[in-house]
């Protein structure tokens, strides 16, 4: 099971509609990605909270051994 | 399940500094393990690894735990801290550094720069 850039977008797309979202596949497997979100809302929270809220937005796409997404290297970033 | 919940808590009531990863900090089964276990040891951190790998109880739990759906986790004296893209972050901004002087943690601060002297 693999999941498309794009598809990782629209996730979190639904979630922060003005983010700034950039997904990169770093093994070209469809497995592994990296995605930098840029977005207001992370002002005033932690890594933690920030991260925790683009995982929510993946609605379990990373859940469990068989999960669709096997790695994401996050990046979150509050605009200049 | 208690029982998975019930080691990770005494795990983290012994240690001041746990990573829950994947295989040990000698034998890394995963990159981002590897990378945080890595930035542990050069910085010599004395702190308990914990191999999910070996639990399928303590690798879902470690999950539903901290609300975060990735392994490695580090906590420091109880509190999670991050996972891989965190720690990397914070190595390089130095704000691991901070938090371990905060937290007195001892750790090398001599091999922390050099981290960041290599990655300029």
């Amino acid at each position: 099971m693999a999941i498309e850039a794009h598809e990782i977008e629209a996730l979190i797309r639904a979630s922060f509609p003005d983010a700034q979202i950039t997904i990169t596949d770093l093994a070209g497997d469809g497995k592994h990605y990296a995605a930098e979100v840029v977005d207001e809302s992370f002002r005033g929270k932690n890594r933690v909270q920030q991260q925790r809220a683009v995982y929510a937005a993946l609605n379990g796409k990373m859940d469990g051994p068989d999960g669709q997404l096997h790695a994401l290297a996050l990046t979150t970033k509050i605009p200049d | 399940m208690t029982d998975a919940r019930t080691q990770i808590q005494q795990a983290l009531d012994e240690n001041d500094v746990v990573l829950f990863m994947k295989g040990t900090r000698e034998m890394p089964q995963c990159g981002f393990s590897s990378r945080v276990a890595g930035v542990l040891n050069y910085m010599n951190v004395a702190y308990r690894d914990v191999n999910v790998l070996a639990d399928d109880a303590v690798r879902q739990g470690i999950k539903d735990y901290s609300d975060w759906p990735t392994i490695p986790q580090l906590y420091v004296k109880g509190e999670f801290i991050g996972g891989c893209d965190i720690i990397t972050e914070m190595t390089l901004s130095g704000e691991l550094d901070q938090l371990f002087d905060q937290k007195e943690i001892a750790y090398n601060k001599e091999a922390a720069d050099k981290i960041r002297e290599a990655n300029a």
